[in-house]
């Protein structure tokens, strides 16, 4: 069975999710899978750790420190979170 | 790692040190005091003739016992293995202020960890007097750094 999740249920999420903590409003608005946290929404890596902290508890998750690493974009966080998903 | 050895490891010395004893520090949490010299440097100028430990102070005392003390605890084997402290730094705090401390005080760290994960230590502290009066209360997040950027 397919555990995955449609892609733009996961960036509802994951918006939901950052926007406390984003200090770039107008990228946040215009957002995409392209968007990075750090340089684009300008979110430090303190409040990053609150992200992915949020992240495992929304969706069900561990995240590991290697892959936390990976999880700069909103599409590789995507990506991470599905085969988190799929692996359950 | 003994208490003394955590103390001798703190990246901090006089004037900015806040740390004179750890009485108990495990996994979930530090537990430590410091009494404030009369000399302190910022009796002089806060308040004027009327001196008052600065809410500033208090909270950098919070941090060095509850959270770094704690964070050299938690990161004793990594310390040990690379012979070499992390940088560490505070990245957040929200703390509220009951009591005044006076010049001359002891007082009191309580701090227990909410989490350590991905290099951030997030933390519930609470500074109390010798009285075991409740001075000032809140949560204090650190985190371990690679280089200069946050």
């Amino acid at each position: 069975m397919d555990k995955t999740m449609d892609k733009n249920t996961i960036i509802e999420g994951l918006k939901e999710i950052a926007k406390p903590y984003i200090q770039d409003q107008e990228a946040f608005d215009n957002l995409t899978e392209d968007t990075n946290f750090v340089d684009d929404l300008k979110i430090n890596s303190a409040n990053l750790v609150d992200i992915i902290l949020d992240v495992e508890d929304k969706f069900d998750i561990v995240i590991e420190d290697k892959e936390m690493e990976d999880m700069m974009t909103v599409r590789s966080t995507i990506a991470i979170i599905n085969k988190k998903l799929d692996n359950k | 790692m003994t208490h003394e050895k955590i103390i001798s490891l703190l990246p901090y010395s006089e004037p900015f040190l806040f740390v004179d004893h750890l009485e108990h520090i495990d996994e979930n949490g530090a537990i430590g005091t410091y009494t404030y010299p009369e000399s302190s440097f910022f009796y002089k100028g806060h308040f004027i003739d009327n001196p008052v430990t600065p809410g500033v102070i208090l909270t950098e005392t919070m941090a060095q016992i509850g959270l770094v003390c704690l964070g050299i605890h938690l990161m004793a084997n990594r310390i040990e293995e690379q012979a070499k402290l992390p940088e560490m730094v505070m990245v957040s705090n929200e703390i509220n202020f009951f009591l005044p401390v006076f010049p001359g005080e002891e007082v009191k760290v309580i701090s227990s960890k909410e989490y350590f994960r991905f290099g951030k230590l997030k933390c519930e502290v609470e500074l109390r007097n010798a009285d075991d009066a409740l001075v000032c209360k809140g949560k204090i997040a650190g985190m371990v750094i690679s280089n200069s950027s946050l």
